[in-house]
């Protein structure tokens, strides 16, 4: 393959039910931010499914100078093979020198399924996206994108490139990357295009979609989390939780051992099976601090962290620590923070 | 009715993760284990033996020493053990990797190939479906359940907020979650007969239709720049206070100082 003849920063606008997944409209910004570096500064969206037209001015105010349509009544409902075959087509017309994929339950399915048909890399769940020069030292190939991944439940983290295939693809964690202001009246062009999709023996079929009832609050974009482990003993404790975040102005959250436990639904749960976020406070109450747990939460600015036990790990991940009983302390300080909202009022 | 599932030897994590005093990654100090996820695919394996009779292959590469979840794998209940192993496959990224495995999986006849979802080591998920591609047969990821139809598997693929119930003919790919179900465990007669059980070891001449082009670090289109463990976030200050009043007032001052409140 000729690599120069791959130009411009491309990205999956991912819907569902007709709507765009914020993910895509982080993966606009950053789009954005790594076409500044490139020759080509354009930054394209490659918009899929069936009858989603309507969302193309939505991805040109976050940023999409072009939007590519693919639209067929088999892109209704996401799945794998008419997708794939979609976003293949796309690749092979318009030649893309990097590709960018929310590292959804659906962009985790479609990225490695997409990448093997071109032959081409790609690296998952990434949290930071350069543009730089391959080696790092004595490099041969330039401005290439540079792709910073965890590992390991977040305990080692390499930096990938993909120096000799294109399109260079990333599946990019959702809630990392930063979304720009949106700019009012900004339109795209837009292309509709012909994937070519045809029913063949990979397809499979859709019998029932069950939608399961989400929780009001979107930890992910809470700026205080205020979460809960198994010490915090039962159900009915979070109140005390709950009390806490209601004077500071924040979301309860948990771990997984919450949920497993059946005392909150999965929405609320931080950590690697759950959701990345980067409030800026987290407090961690009764929650011993798990790598996996860890690794969806250690990018808070401020970490405060209660536990009785004082060798439990998510101490060392912690701003401030206080070995005690969350029982007490919890209270206490929700009480503090009232007195000090009440005096303020006058 | 023929089952293959993929499994991966990786460290545990369970017992925390020991780092060297540098800060860096002790991973011989660690024990190494069937990955969570393709163990739970074993299982949903297993479950179509009990039921259905059928006959369940497992397939690991890996070093030598991976010969071990292979054990633990005829310990509770597969027929059959595979290692693929070779020193041109090492130092493969996921695309060489699924390739290899393709490679080892053409040599074999199956009705459906259960792959776990992630490995904990590397946490891509891009394997499986990677695999299914190169098979050119269809993939369903992320599987909380799944039973035989005929001559189909329905699969309850989960999404972030639904999940489909999804119908796809044999044969077929499936990409299992540790949420499936619980493993079971191994059995006395099991562990004894784990031992006495052949491993078939394949190298890269037991690979079919596969380039060396595909293969190992040679043939991965991923490349390192730079790889580390990350030395553990310094910890910051940790208290044990005299009461728990005073407890709460260390976090209400510190509220206080960084505006918060």
């Amino acid at each position: 393959m000729s690599l120069e003849e791959y130009k411009g920063v491309f990205i999956f606008a991912q819907q569902v039910d007709n709507e765009i997944t914020p993910v895509a409209l982080e993966l606009l910004g950053k789009a954005k931010e790594l076409a500044s570096s490139l020759e080509t500064k354009e930054v394209t969206a490659v918009l899929v499914g069936y009858e989603v037209g309507g969302l193309v001015d939505r991805l040109a105010r976050y940023g999409a100078d072009r939007v590519i349509v693919v639209d067929d009544p088999a892109l209704k409902d996401y799945r794998t093979e008419p997708y794939t075959q979609a976003l293949v087509a796309v690749i092979k017309e318009f030649k893309p020198e990097i590709l960018l994929v929310g590292a959804t339950a659906i962009g985790r399915d479609l990225g490695p399924r997409v990448s093997s048909r071109i032959h081409t890399g790609l690296t998952a769940d990434c949290t930071k996206l350069d543009i730089g020069d391959f080696p790092l030292t004595n490099p041969t190939k330039f401005n290439l994108l540079l792709m910073t991944r965890p590992a390991f439940g977040g305990n080692t983290i390499a930096t990938i490139a993909c120096p000799d295939f294109r399109p260079q693809m990333a599946t990019v964690r959702p809630g990392v990357m930063q979304k720009i202001t949106p700019i009012e009246g900004a339109k795209a062009e837009v292309i509709n295009f012909d994937a070519g999709i045809v029913e063949n023996d990979k397809y499979t079929q859709i019998l029932e979609i069950v939608r399961e009832k989400k929780s009001v609050a979107d930890i992910s974009a809470a700026k205080i989390l205020v979460s809960g482990g198994r010490g915090v003993g039962s159900p009915e404790n979070f109140k005390i939780l709950e009390d806490l975040a209601e004077v500071i102005g924040g979301t309860v959250s948990c771990s997984r051992a919450v949920v497993d436990s059946g005392w909150k639904p999965k929405d609320l749960q931080v950590g690697q099976t759950g959701q990345t976020v980067r409030p800026q406070i987290y407090f961690a109450i009764g929650i011993s601090g798990a790598i996996q747990h860890v690794a969806g939460m250690e990018e808070s600015d401020l970490i405060i962290a209660i536990n009785k036990d004082e060798n439990a790990p998510i101490f060392d991940v912690a701003d401030i620590g206080i070995v005690g009983d969350l029982n007490k302390v919890v209270p206490a300080l929700t009480k503090k923070i009232a007195a000090d909202l009440a005096a303020k009022k006058g | 009715m023929k089952v293959v599932v993929c499994v991966k030897q990786v460290p545990d994590t369970k017992g925390g993760v020991k780092f060297k005093p540098d800060g860096t990654l002790d991973r011989a100090a660690m024990l190494a284990i069937m990955n969570p996820d393709d163990k739970a695919g074993l299982e949903a394996a297993l479950r179509l033996k009990d039921e259905y009779g059928a006959e369940v292959t497992v397939v690991t590469m890996g070093l030598p020493k991976a010969e071990a979840v292979l054990r633990e794998a005829y310990a509770m209940g597969a027929d059959k053990g595979i290692l693929v192993t070779d020193r041109v496959l090492g130092g493969a990224d996921t695309w060489a990797t699924s390739s290899t495995i393709a490679g080892a999986l053409r040599n074999l006849e199956y009705d459906l190939v259960i792959t776990g979802r992630q490995a904990i080591d590397g946490d891509t998920a891009q394997v499986g479906p990677q695999i299914s591609e190169h098979l050119g047969i269809p993939v369903i990821s992320y599987a909380e359940d799944l039973k035989i139809e005929g001559d189909s598997v329905i699969v309850k693929r989960q999404f972030e907020d639904r999940y489909h119930i999804v119908k796809a003919k044999m044969p077929c790919l499936v990409t299992a979650l540790s949420e499936l179900n619980e493993p079971r465990y191994m059995t006395p007669g099991g562990i004894f007969d784990a031992f006495e059980k052949e491993i078939t070891v394949w190298g890269r001449a037991d690979l079919k239709d596969v380039d060396d082009s595909n293969l190992g670090l040679k043939g991965s289109p991923t490349q390192i720049a730079k790889a580390s463990d990350k030395v553990a976030k310094g910890a910051g200050t940790k208290y044990t206070p005299d009461s728990d009043e005073e407890g709460a007032q260390i976090i209400f001052d510190l509220l206080k100082e960084k505006h918060f409140i």
